[in-house]
């Protein structure tokens, strides 16, 4: 026996559910709106809802910048990097939560503080190091210094996730012959599957929008979207229409992914962590 | 295991812990790439930025080298710019924590109520979570809060008040706002997500009970919620205790030292003032803190992760 909600609830629900939500997504969605005005139309007052759009910011970006150059650069740093990230993490969660010893608990903390560090405290050695390596300013080097940092969460984010495997299941397998490489690849990863695929979407967000290291690191060849959109910031600020659409196109691919996956994201999460 | 160990005969034991061992071979073999990597990683660029922290090295005078025994630290540790930003550091991890898992609780519980185009309003919500710190900054700084040409200034004046420059006037809250904008949404994605694996049955029952809405809130929904909220603190402190970005593009860390926190005093001397000497003694201390906060917040949390 269900009670009806009274219907002046269900309105109010409604109308603080949108409010919020369109206060929160406005900025998105204005910045969106300039990038189709031109550079008057752009900064007039007061701000313009309707007006004749045009491409000609678009335009400007596209012909002072190769958009598809950074791009393709996040999105192999942004691949490889959770991809090699996810192939170190599996075998080390796998251990924590199925061979754990005495010293898992305390590794799995160390592990996470390492991430607190925050990374400006070690930018001189790490640039340092990476020019040694002639890995300065290439897509490598990027992807690598991104994998670790990310690696401490995908562990731990695993770890949460294949310790909701019940071990027997695990076991009978055993039981039936299967080494534990068998065990690994034919058990446990399409059980835990989708806490594995909502770690990896995490992590290429986090890569995505990492802009500390993309913007020391890098400068021509390996640049990302971070360094594109930064080259848009300084001296044209208030170029408002070039700006936005720049922001655009630098946002607009990893928005429509997270849109896309976030029902997958949030499946793997209920699967784990914050189960 | 318990009852695999049971039924093993005494014969059997020796081999059992023959077993064991090999478990703890497997264990630690597939553990060690991450740890080793991960060690190497903290260590090598620690042991480095030790080492400048002792040394006199500007970049721009060379003339000035050599052992600088804890000059670095002592020129640090007595500048007032130091502990102002260590005080920022504290505001704005905490003050952004409290926002967002104050309000992801209320927008988490707001979101899971039933009514018209909620997946639409949820998508809406959870967006900015997806873009980059660089992006939302600008934004920010310009579309929103322009002084003169911003939209939050334009309704300002629509409304008769005269338009606030947000960034000069309140440097701190500003930067605090804009961070809290994306971390909010992360909250909520991680916090709705729990309050819907909540049994539907449970609430129902307490509901019957004639368990109002608060009593529901107090006693029901937000137990539940102690483990995400443990999640959403454990993630957003890692990543504000090194926000960069956002106060790079939109205040440089000014006025003064006004909005600077640790990380970007540290980038400031080493970048800016080209002291890697100086900025190198900031980064062992910043690293002191983190760890300081890793043993206090990542235990109780963790402590929260097991049960």
């Amino acid at each position: 026996m269900a009670v009806k909600t009274k219907t002046s609830t269900r309105i109010g629900v409604t109308i603080l559910g949108w409010g919020i939500a369109v206060w929160l997504f406005f900025p998105i969605f204005w910045m969106f709106l300039t990038s189709f005005k031109n550079e008057i139309q752009a900064i007039s007052t007061p701000p313009k809802l309707f007006f004749m759009p045009t491409l000609s910011s678009y335009a400007e970006v596209f012909e002072r910048a190769s958009y598809w150059h950074f791009t393709l650069n996040t999105v192999i740093v942004s691949v490889g990097a959770t991809a090699i990230a996810i192939a170190l993490a599996v075998p080390a969660a796998y251990s924590m939560a199925f061979l754990p010893s005495s010293r898992t608990r305390s590794t799995l903390l160390w592990m996470l503080s390492t991430r607190m560090l925050p990374p400006v405290g070690v930018l001189v050695p790490i640039y340092l190091l990476a020019r040694n390596t002639h890995l300065l300013d290439t897509c490598t080097g990027l992807a690598i210094v991104d994998m670790l940092t990310n690696l401490p969460i995908i562990v731990w984010m695993l770890y949460t996730f294949f310790r909701e495997v019940p071990a027997p299941i695990l076991e009978a397998g055993r039981m039936d012959g299967a080494s534990r490489w068998q065990e690994m690849t034919m058990v446990l990863l399409p059980l835990a599957l989708p806490g594995i695929a909502s770690t990896a979407l995490l992590s290429l967000i986090l890569c995505w929008n990492e802009a500390f290291w993309s913007l020391n690191l890098t400068s021509s060849h390996a640049a990302p979207l971070t360094a594109f959109i930064a080259s848009f910031s300084s001296p044209e600020g208030l170029f408002f229409g070039k700006l936005s659409a720049a922001s655009t196109l630098a946002v607009a691919p990893i928005l429509v992914f997270g849109w896309i996956s976030q029902k997958q994201l949030v499946r793997g999460l209920t699967f784990g962590a914050v189960k | 295991m318990q009852a695999v160990l049971q039924h093993s005969p005494s014969s059997e034991v020796s081999s059992e812990r023959r077993k064991n061992a090999s478990a703890k071979r497997t264990g630690f073999l597939l553990l060690s790439p991450s740890v080793l990597l991960l060690l190497v990683w903290s260590i090598v660029p620690l042991v480095m930025t030790l080492w400048y922290s002792v040394q006199n090295y500007n970049l721009v005078d060379p003339t000035l080298h050599g052992f600088a025994g804890i000059d670095n630290y002592w020129y640090l540790l007595t500048d007032p710019d130091f502990l102002h930003s260590l005080l920022n550091t504290f505001v704005l991890v905490a003050g952004v924590l409290a926002i967002s898992v104050g309000g992801g609780t209320l927008l988490a519980v707001l979101y899971d109520q039933d009514f018209f185009g909620r997946g639409i309003a949820r998508i809406m919500v959870i967006s900015p979570f997806f873009i980059m710190p660089t992006v939302s900054a600008l934004l920010w700084k310009n579309l929103m809060l322009h002084p003169i040409y911003g939209v939050y200034s334009a309704m300002m004046r629509a409304v008769g008040l005269t338009p606030i420059d947000w960034l000069a006037r309140f440097p701190l809250l500003t930067v605090m706002m804009i961070v809290a904008w994306e971390w909010l949404p992360f909250a909520v994605l991680i916090l709705l997500t729990a309050v819907q694996s909540l049994d539907g049955e449970q609430r129902e029952a307490a509901r019957m009970d004639g368990a109002d809405p608060i009593a529901r809130f107090r006693y029901i929904i937000l137990p539940h919620l102690s483990r995400a909220i443990s999640v959403v603190v454990m993630i957003e402190t890692i990543y504000l205790l090194t926000v960069f970005a956002e106060i790079s593009v939109t205040t440089a860390g000014g006025p003064g030292v006004a909005s600077t926190n640790l990380a970007y005093l540290i980038y400031s001397r080493a970048l800016l003032q080209f002291d890697v000497g100086g900025a190198s003694a900031g980064g062992v201390i910043a690293i002191i803190i983190a760890n300081i906060v890793a043993i206090f917040l990542v235990r109780a949390v963790a402590r929260n992760l097991e049960a």
